[in-house]
C-alpha cells in the first residue's frame, strides 16, 4: 500500500486526547518488566511539558490479565474498574490516562458495554457502592499514555538532545513499531490510525527522526496472548509468534523496536534470549539481537536522560550498540549500580546474545 | 549451534504459513480441467463422514480436496491410495461432485506430472 493511502486512512481515525490534567493509572506488570518507563512518562509530562498528572497510590490492577485468562468474571472486573474511576472522581480529575494497553482496551470495552447496556452500569454502580460506599463519574476523556506522548511528540522532539539518526552516517535509524493488540484491534476508532494502520508509534518515530520499517508481519501479535504464556506448556505458541515476527523483520535490518504495551517489549525482548538459547539464532548483527524499548524509554533516551536511570540495563537485548550509534553517552561502570552507587548485581551472561558488563 | 540447546519446557512450533504463490498449481489445474465439478465442493465433509475407508484409517476426501486447492501435493499420492473407489461419497455429496472420478483424475495427474 502506498504511504499516501495510509495517510488517508489515518485521517479517518483520529481521537480526541486531553491537553492537561490527567489521572494516571499505572500498569501492574510494566513496573517490574521495565521499571524506568512509567517514571520517564511522569517526568516528561511534569518536568518537560509542565502538565498536571495525578499519580494515585491507591489504585489497583484493572484485573485485565485475570479477565483475559478467564479467571476473573466480567462483573468483578467492571467493579474494580469502577473503583479506579471513583478514585479519579475523588481526586477531581476527568481525563483518564492508562499506562497499560490491556487496561486501555478493558476500560474502552467497559465504557462501551455501559454505553450500550445502561442497566449493567447501574448494577456495577450498586456493587461498588455496597462494597466501598464509593460513587464515580465516567472519564470525559480516555487515552492511552502513548496517545499523550504522540500528542506532544513535536514538543518532545524540540526539547530532545538526540535524534533517531546514525551519528556517523546521518541516516535515519530503521525502527520497527509494534502496537499492542488491545490498543485498537478491538475498537479501531479508539486508536490513532485505526486497527490496520495505527499511527501512534509511527508518528513518534517520524517526529523523532527515524524511519518506520514496513515489514510483512507488522500487525502480528507479539505472542503474549495471556493464556499462551501463563500455562508453561503453551509457551511454544507465544515464542513461535515472536519468532514469526523476528524472521519477517530481520531482512530489513532494524536498529530497534518500539512498543506501547506492557507485554510486547517483555516478550519481544526476552524471547530473543530464549530463541538464542534454544536454536542458537540471534536476529541482529554480531549476535547483538534487536533492542526493544518502550516509547517512554526512547523519549527519555533522546531527551538525554542517563540510560541507567531509565532502566535500560534490565533489557535482555543490550542497548549499548544503539546508544553508540545515536551517540548517547553512558558510563559503563555505572550500569549495574543502583541508587547511591549500590551494587545491584550482574546477571549471568547468555550463551549467544552479546552481553555488556564493565 | 555449537552449544547444547536449553530446554525451557516448551518448543518452537514450525510456521504453518502456506505460500500460495510458491506452490505448484499444475496438478490442481489438470484435475479441475478434467473434473470441473471439483469447483462445486463446499468442503462440507459429508464425503468424509460417510467414507468406509475413513472408519479404519485417517483417510479424508475433504482434506484431500483442501490440500489440492492449496496445491500442497506432497502427501496426496499416499492419501488417495487409501480410497477403495466404493462411491458412497458420490451418493451423499450435496453438490453432486463426481468424487470417484476426482480421485481417479488426481491419481492420473500425479502419474503424468511426477511419473
Amino acid at each position: 500500500m502506498k504511504l499516501e493511502g495510509k495517510r488517508l486512512i489515518w485521517q479517518d481515525y483520529q481521537k480526541e486526547i486531553a491537553d492537561d490534567h490527567y489521572f494516571y493509572a499505572r500498569s501492574c506488570i510494566r513496573q517490574t518488566f521495565f521499571p524506568g518507563a512509567e517514571a520517564v512518562f511522569v517526568k516528561i509530562l511534569k518536568d518537560e511539558l509542565g502538565k498536571d498528572i495525578h499519580d494515585n497510590a491507591h489504585h489497583t490492577s484493572c484485573t485485565g490479565i485475570g479477565y483475559h485468562s478467564d479467571v476473573v468474571p466480567f462483573d468483578t472486573t467492571m467493579t474494580v474498574v469502577a473503583r479506579q474511576f471513583a478514585l479519579m472522581t475523588e481526586a477531581g480529575y476527568e481525563n483518564y490516562a492508562a499506562s497499560c494497553i490491556t487496561s486501555f482496551g478493558l476500560y474502552t470495552e467497559i465504557l462501551e458495554t455501559w454505553h450500550h447496556f445502561p442497566e449493567t452500569e447501574a448494577r456495577i454502580r450498586e456493587f461498588l457502592y455496597k462494597a466501598t460506599r464509593r460513587e464515580f463519574n465516567k472519564p470525559k476523556n480516555l487515552a492511552h499514555a502513548s496517545d499523550i506522548i504522540y500528542k506532544f511528540r513535536h514538543q518532545i522532539a524540540a526539547k530532545a538532545k538526540f535524534k533517531l539518526v546514525d551519528k556517523n552516517t546521518g541516516e535515519p535509524l530503521k525502527v520497527v513499531e509494534h502496537i499492542g493488540c488491545h490498543y485498537s484491534k478491538m475498537f479501531p476508532h479508539k486508536g490513532i490510525g485505526g486497527a490496520e494502520y495505527p499511527y501512534v508509534l509511527s508518528g513518534m518515530i517520524e517526529a523523532w527522526g527515524g524511519e518506520v520499517v514496513d515489514y510483512p508481519e507488522r500487525r502480528h501479535c507479539c505472542g503474549f496472548g495471556f493464556r499462551q504464556y501463563l500455562v508453561q506448556a503453551n509457551r511454544g505458541f507465544s515464542i513461535s509468534c515472536s519468532k514469526k515476527k523476528f524472521e519477517s523483520m530481520e531482512p530489513y535490518e532494524p536498529d530497534l523496536i518500539i512498543t506501547n504495551c506492557p507485554g510486547c517489549p517483555m516478550f519481544l525482548d526476552r524471547w530473543q534470549y530464549a530463541l538464542s538459547e534454544m536454536e542458537g539464532k540471534t536476529y541482529g548483527k554480531n549476535n547483538h539481537g534487536i533492542p526493544v524499548f518502550t516509547y517512554e524509554e526512547v523519549a527519555g533516551m533522546l531527551m538525554g536522560y542517563n540510560p541507567w536511570e531509565i532502566g535500560l540495563q534490565v533489557h535482555q537485548v543490550q542497548a549499548e550498540p544503539l546508544l553508540d550509534k545515536i551517540g548517547i553517552p553512558y558510563d559503563a561502570s555505572q550500569k549495574f549500580k543502583g541508587k547511591n552507587g549500590e551494587d545491584i548485581g550482574i546477571p549471568e551472561s547468555p550463551s549467544y546474545l552479546k552481553f555488556y558488563a564493565d | 549451534m555449537d552449544k547444547k540447546a536449553v530446554n525451557f519446557g516448551y518448543i518452537v512450533t514450525r510456521d504453518r504459513q502456506i505460500d500460495f504463490d510458491a506452490n505448484d498449481h499444475t496438478i490442481s489445474r489438470i484435475v479441475a480441467n478434467a473434473e470441473p465439478s471439483l469447483n462445486l465442493c463446499i468442503s462440507c465433509g459429508t464425503c468424509s463422514a460417510t467414507c468406509s475407508a475413513a472408519q479404519f484409517t485417517d483417510f479424508s476426501l475433504r482434506k484431500i480436496i483442501l490440500l489440492l486447492r492449496r496445491d500442497e501435493i506432497k502427501s496426496l499420492e499416499k492419501e488417495i491410495s487409501k480410497c477403495m473407489l466404493c462411491g458412497k461419497c458420490q451418493l451423499v455429496c450435496p453438490r453432486n461432485v463426481s468424487t470417484r472420478n476426482l480421485i481417479i483424475q488426481i491419481s492420473k495427474a500425479l502419474t503424468t506430472v511426477h511419473p
